[in-house]
């Protein structure tokens, strides 16, 4: 276990410890275009260390694509572009010089469809520790049995660790995927609707894992679910159109969000009286 | 009953039959054929049939020499042509946008080099392999112009394989901070090795059943190969010279027939079984 | 999927080795053609290009190089092959979607891919031994253009069918429930309504199947007979382009060798022609291996 935290300092670049008051993540005026059209403008958001922040709205209004700028998903798209200011913990995440391998080791992503690789539960945990470097098998099968029981998979797949992955249940992937996210200690876990895939049941099991996630790492989570929102969410960003462009139109805690809106908007969203 | 509706009724019944007419006379033929095979080659296999070296021009002794050559020459062939054909593959699907110019001529080039005649590679390889490169009737020549000869069949497959590969494993691998080609060879090319596989079952097929690009580069001689460089015989350029050349040895060339018929079958086997077992060790619920 | 240049030099050198892959295998059809080109131009020039469509007979060493018979018999072999095998492997499509409990069409699937594996020696094995003999009986040679076609006939149905099926697999299956509920009989949307609206499907299947049979080679070389002239009825014999080259490679020199290049090339332009055309006919969205 140690071990596996000396790996992930390894890619950590060296930055000076923020204070509390600095945020982890700082976006300021961030705008994303693909080619000619903008989809995202100036977005400006602070995000703590330890923090679930939840990213809400309609959708086609931008949330995925500030979720990727945040760990670089969005260089896989052509002929997108991303300006403005967007730091994490210091480091500048839109130099075009990062290195995109370490920042991913740093901030995990969770996708709205669970996407184990089609091999067997343990092979998807394995690979991303080999990557990582973890070359010795103790360490790594510590760190699967860690992960997997921080996720309560443990205890369901521990006995069938070398069977494919595909043949879990939809709910039990959702978890594999985090837990596999989880492996390289990432600081900060990006989900993306991770439920709204889900049947209810496993919905539920996966959104009470968040929140015992809060202490490993700050998440980051966009979804359609308000009553969600609620449940997991420390603070909110309410996304809209403008102007066929999204952007944020309130951020604040959760009680600000849903008890105090300042804006028209943002109380008929919670409100449910418009999509 | 009105005789329009009689007249209607009996067309049907006259195409229906003809529909079930034609699988019936493929059915017939396949049947015929492989009966004739078995009839006239099975008396002549034994182990020693499989074990032995040709006499007397092939009409006694067995084919070993020949089951050597043909496993060389396509092991040769699919040694040289697989990385290729991977490679290019990955390169289409993986590396080069989809809209690349780049993508399409080499698309397009191995298509036309998929539709080329095999004794039209049969030219190629005497003249590359045997003359320019200087390496005469060899198992070595035989096997590179096989080469050629498979490395569209096998990107073909490779490519499909790959763009079939969900989208979800891609990001999912470089979400993890996988390098890119790092997440190309320990989860892409798994992912799509089943297709790989089902490929190169299509590619070993074709490449074991050749005769006419084998005749001019790997040759005629049905010694038992010692090196590479040695010219060797293969098992369907044995079917042939014992039909055309050998008077008597048509027997014979049944029972080579057989043996190759049957090499391919356990090999398409084989490979079917591995590409199953790849397949059902990631299987996905539905 | 875009940014191909990394800083990271492993990923650098997978890249380079990937484009060289991919520059082998596509150089791979221009050294095929180029040098067959290369080696066919002496006869060429010695000859005119010409010469090998208008001279009267195929003598290389006298210097008559006429490859007429033989690209006459090369096509007509492939045609009348085509004529057999493309109604059945068309109707085999059809019996495979809309006639053919599902049990019974996959074993008919399996039974045509193995028609496909079936290496063409053994075709030609086949009808030597045994088909040959048959024509013989009804009208001597025996080894003739009749043979040919049959062969390659069964030869060339897997083609046709995989192709066919494939192309009738992708029509919406709205098409059929639409048949269904205008009452319509079962052979009636099977060849009025499904066949009609997979035409460039059904077509492409038969190009690809016609250059599959103007390639061909050893089967035919053993089946029809190979004399070099133009055939007066179907029980003649004919040589192919083809069989041609692969009878004579053997002893083949100088000129004579350059001449076989020549036919060679000659080959390879009719089947990219039909390649050519298979393309243009092609509905988007297939493609295909043969």
């Amino acid at each position: 276990m140690t071990n596996l935290h000396a790996v992930a300092e390894l890619h950590r670049p060296p930055v000076d410890e923020p204070g509390p008051a600095v945020p982890l993540i700082r976006a300021r005026g961030v705008s994303v275009s693909y080619g000619a059209r903008r989809v995202l403008g100036d977005v400006s958001l602070d995000i703590a260390r330890g923090s679930v922040t939840a990213l809400i709205g309609p959708s086609g209004c931008g949330k995925t694509s500030f979720l990727g700028c945040l760990n670089r998903m969005v260089d896989l798209i052509p002929r997108c572009r991303v300006t403005g200011e967007l730091r994490l913990a210091g480091a500048d995440l839109l130099d075009p010089t990062l290195d995109v391998v370490a920042l991913r080791r740093r901030v995990g992503l969770i996708f709205q469809r669970p996407n184990p690789f089609p091999f067997s539960i343990r092979h998807n945990l394995d690979l991303p520790l080999r990557e990582a470097g973890v070359r010795r098998k103790e360490p790594r099968a510590a760190a699967i049995e860690r992960c997997l029981r921080a996720v309560g998979l443990w205890d369901e797949v521990h006995d069938r660790l070398d069977h494919a992955a595909g043949a879990l249940s939809g709910g039990q992937q959702q978890r594999l995927c985090i837990a596999r996210a989880l492996l390289l200690d990432p600081e900060v876990l990006l989900m993306d609707e991770p439920c709204s895939a889900l049947d209810p049941i496993s919905g539920a099991t996966v959104e009470a894992l968040i929140g015992s996630l809060k202490e490993r790492c700050t998440i980051v989570i966009v979804t359609h679910n308000l009553a969600q929102a609620r449940r997991v969410a420390d603070r909110c960003a309410l996304f809209w159109l403008r102007d066929g462009i999204g952007t944020i139109v309130e951020q604040g805690t959760v009680g600000q969000i849903f008890h105090a809106p300042k804006s028209e908007i943002t109380a008929a969203y919670v409100r449910g009286a418009v999509a | 009953m009105s005789i329009d509706a009689l007249r209607r009724r009996r067309t049907a019944r006259v195409v229906d039959a003809a529909v079930w007419g034609v699988p019936a006379i493929t059915v017939a033929a396949l049947a015929w054929l492989l009966a004739d095979v078995v009839w006239h080659g099975a008396g002549q296999i034994d182990l020693a049939f499989l074990t032995t070296a040709p006499r007397s021009a092939g009409r006694a002794g067995g084919i070993a020499p020949m089951l050597v050559s043909t496993a060389i020459v396509v092991a040769i062939a699919v040694a040289v042509a697989l990385p290729l054909a991977v490679g290019t593959a990955v390169l289409l699907v993986e590396v080069l946008p989809p809209s690349a110019s780049a993508g399409r001529w080499i698309r397009r080039s191995l298509d036309i080099l998929a539709g080329m005649p095999s004794i039209v590679f049969g030219l190629f390889g005497n003249l590359v392999f045997c003359t320019m490169l200087g390496m005469g009737f060899s198992l070595l020549s035989g096997g590179l112009t096989l080469a050629c000869m498979v490395l569209p069949i096998l990107m073909r497959a490779a490519e499909e394989s790959l763009r079939g590969v969900p989208d979800g494993c891609r990001r999912g691998a470089l979400a993890l901070g996988m390098p890119r080609h790092r997440a190309i060879t320990a989860v892409i090319l798994p992912c799509g090795m089943p297709g790989i596989i089902d490929g190169l079952t299509l590619g070993v097929g074709r490449a074991m059943a050749e005769t006419a690009a084998l005749v001019f580069t790997s040759g005629y001689v049905d010694r038992m190969p010692s090196a590479l460089t040695d010219s060797g015989r293969t098992l369907a350029v044995h079917v042939f010279d014992l039909s055309m050349n050998v008077t008597g040895g048509d027997r014979w060339a049944y029972a080579t027939a057989l043996v190759l018929i049957g090499l391919l079958l356990v090999t398409a086997g084989l490979l079917s079984l591995a590409s199953r077992f790849l397949q059902r060790k990631g299987a996905h619920k539905p | 999927m875009t940014s191909i240049s990394s800083r990271r030099p492993a990923e650098r050198l997978f890249v380079t080795g990937l484009g060289l892959c991919g520059a082998a295998a596509s150089l791979t059809i221009v050294a095929v053609i180029g040098v067959t080109t290369v080696e066919a131009t002496p006869a060429l020039s010695v000859a005119g290009p010409q010469a090998f469509l208008t001279d009267d007979g195929w003598f290389p060493l006298s210097g008559r190089f006429g490859l007429m018979p033989m690209i006459l018999g090369t096509v007509l072999v492939s045609l009348g092959g085509l004529a057999l095998a493309g109604p059945m492997g068309i109707v085999s499509a059809v019996f495979c979607n809309h006639y053919a409990p599902a049990a019974v069409a996959t074993a008919y699937r399996l039974l045509l891919k193995a028609l496909a594996g079936i290496p063409s020696v053994v075709y030609g094995l086949w009808g030597l031994v045994t088909l040959v003999p048959l024509i013989a009986a009804w009208a001597p040679p025996g080894a003739s253009l009749l043979a040919g076609i049959l062969v390659l006939a069964l030869m060339i149905l897997p083609t046709v069918a995989v192709v066919a099926d494939s192309a009738i697999q992708q029509l919406p299956p709205a098409l059929h429930r639409g048949g269904a509920a205008l009452g319509m009989r079962r052979h009636t949307i099977a060849f009025r309504v499904v066949v009609p609206a997979a035409r460039s499907g059904l077509a492409t299947a038969l190009v690809l199947a016609l250059g599959r049979a103007l390639g061909e080679t050893m089967a035919l070389l053993m089946v029809t007979g190979n004399l070099v002239q133009y055939p007066s009825s179907l029980f003649d014999p004919v040589r192919t382009l083809a069989a041609n080259i692969a009878l004579e490679m053997a002893y083949a020199q100088d000129i004579h060798r350059s001449a076989l290049f020549v036919s060679g090339l000659v080959l390879a332009l009719l089947v990219a022609a039909a390649l050519v055309v298979a393309e243009v006919l092609a509905p988007d969205g297939t493609r295909h291996v043969d």
